[in-house]
């Protein structure tokens, strides 16, 4: 985080403007460094770090179980993300099996998780662009799977849903019921969104050919999910690793080779259609009763029931809420598909309680950094389509 | 715990200990993730053939991770996440580096996505990068004193 204007390499007819980083159009608190000759962008610098909150610093201090509700808010548009993947990370280090009926559940709801993300950038990337029914749209629906979030969890975003080694608690009878109506209206509702904005002119004059990224430029500067895709390439994590039994479903990995705004939207589209199948899939295969947690004295907390009649489900209990436990020492880092792109969590143990070292990859922080490439050379009202294009969050940039 | 590798069983340790002898320190393997610990002289040149080498081709660096291991000493560890799409291969590589005035090479040159993740380590662990184009800090204030995820840091802040 800077407080200073830099260097500029122009030839004295360039001006820097300061782009946020209180504007509407940056999704928090972003601030651009832009140098401008005219209305062209000489070169965009990226200037984060005011969401800054030293959550991996916090992850230290806390055990490993607390730590998961400071995943919730690393990206706070996708919290089910970030549960899983750190509820993964733990689970490696301590070689724990999750039963299935808890992984298929997961499956579902951080693919709930990855169209109702979808859906915010896209109401407010069309926003931004000027088509601001979008927005009413989009968030109607994503009011739909935040009900779904709330009814399992007791909330709509910061949910802590997943734990390590399972779920944290059992969902409630007819569950499904709400997610079922939600997997029949939605391909209607996409198509919708597709009707307002595919074969929209405007739309295709704010957004083709705008933001090209080649695929070489895109794997050498990091980038990964759907900008990486809509450049060609075709990596997706659930195919490439796959973790929680992603090996078990059927979906495509939508790509496109324009690899402009417009190729973003269509990719980000269909995978919001590719999220709902897997849904639909794991609605078939979530068996109705099983566990939702593991086998694990001393790690998972014992049921309610038990402790009123079993004197070490009590000690456990005891043992876990007051000093936690301890993975062997060692170190893992897992990653998963989240909405952004390659999401990563490194996470260290000493043989302590407490996490020895927790880092978030963040794929918001990756992506963009590569937004000078996007921007440079076009008009400066493209930079506000670039900026949505990349869909970042800024509680992930930050951390 | 972490178990020794046959380090010629191995593909990718053998692939580099080929190119050059010196270049594996140690190679080990937990819980499926293979981790490669080079010299830090090392580094930058045994990055640039894991990226370009066929077979391996490590071209998208995933991530820069600092870690602090005080008291122990060397005090430092990089760890450098690699992905090689077309192998559907991960690979960590560390370095190690003292408690006095810690320096890695920069691999910019190898992965430009590296700025960002050098500035980052450097903003928070007080690691420098030697040849790195633009290192300042990034997530804190330029008048910030200190490095906060050392373990010397206290959790509550300094002041």
């Amino acid at each position: 985080m800077g407080t200073t204007v830099h260097t500029v390499t122009g030839a004295g007819r360039t001006m820097v403007l300061s782009m946020g980083p209180q504007h509407p159009s940056t999704h928090g608190v972003l601030r651009i460094v832009l140098e401008l000759d005219g209305e062209t962008v000489v070169k965009a610098r990226p200037d984060v770090g005011y969401l800054h909150t030293g959550i991996e610093k916090s992850c230290e201090a806390k055990t490993y179980s607390q730590a998961i509700t400071l995943t919730d808010r690393i990206d706070y548009l996708a919290p089910l993300s970030n549960n899983l993947c750190y509820c993964l990370a733990v689970e490696k280090l301590l070689g724990l099996e999750v039963p299935k009926r808890a992984q298929y559940i997961r499956v579902l709801l951080t693919e709930l998780t990855r169209i109702a993300s979808h859906l915010v950038w896209l109401g407010t990337h069309a926003m931004d662009l000027g088509a601001l029914s979008m927005f009413l749209y989009t968030f109607r629906e994503r009011e739909d799977i935040l009900k779904v979030f709330e009814l399992v969890s007791g909330q709509r975003m910061m949910t802590s849903y997943f734990r390590i080694g399972g779920l944290a608690l059992e969902p409630p009878a007819g569950w499904l019921d709400p997610v079922d109506r939600f997997v029949k209206i939605f391909p209607s509702r996409a198509q919708e969104y597709e009707d307002l904005l595919t074969q929209n002119r405007i739309w295709h004059a704010r957004t083709k050919g705008v933001g090209y990224l080649s695929a070489e430029d895109a794997i050498a500067m990091g980038v990964t999910g759907p900008m990486l895709r809509a450049a060609g390439v075709a990596y997706d994590v659930r195919k490439a690793f796959p973790y929680s039994s992603y090996d078990e479903f059927d979906f495509d990995i939508p790509t496109r080779t324009e690899s402009d705004c417009y190729a973003r939207y269509l990719v980000r589209v269909a995978e919001m259609r590719e999220s709902l199948r897997i849904v639909r899939q794991a609605m078939q295969k979530i068996p109705a009763e099983g566990p939702i947690q593991t086998e694990a004295p001393g790690i998972v907390p014992p049921q309610r029931e038990k402790m009123k009649t079993e004197m070490e489900a009590l000690i456990y209990h005891f043992k876990i809420f007051t000093e936690g436990f301890a993975p062997p020492p060692g170190e893992v880092y897992q990653t998963i598909e989240s909405p952004r792109g390659e999401l990563g969590f490194y996470v260290a143990s000493d043989g302590s309680p407490k996490p020895w070292r927790v880092k978030v990859r963040a794929p918001s922080f990756v992506n963009l950094q590569a937004l000078n490439k996007l921007v440079e050379g076009r008009l400066l009202a493209d930079v506000v389509a670039c900026i949505g294009t990349t869909d970042i969050v800024l509680g992930e940039v930050d951390r | 715990m972490t178990e020794t590798l046959d380090l010629d069983q191995n593909s990718i340790v053998a692939k580099l200990r080929a190119w050059d002898p010196q270049a594996v320190a140690e190679a080990h393997s937990f819980r499926g993730e293979l981790t490669i610990v080079v010299p830090a002289g090392h580094l930058r040149r045994a990055a640039d053939f894991l990226r370009t080498e066929p077979g391996l081709e490590f071209s998208l660096l995933s991530d820069i991770t600092g870690v602090d291991r005080f008291p122990a000493e060397p005090r430092f560890e990089l760890n450098y996440h690699l992905l090689s799409i077309s192998q559907r291969a991960r690979l960590r590589l560390r370095v190690r580096l003292p408690g006095q005035n810690p320096t890695a090479e920069t691999v910019t040159s190898v992965w430009p996505t590296a700025d960002w993740h050098e500035r980052e380590v450097f903003d928070l662990f007080g690691v420098r990068f030697a040849g790195h184009p633009d290192l300042r800090r990034i997530l804190l204030p330029e008048d910030w004193e200190g490095y906060p995820l050392r373990k010397d840091f206290p959790v509550e802040g300094s002041r």
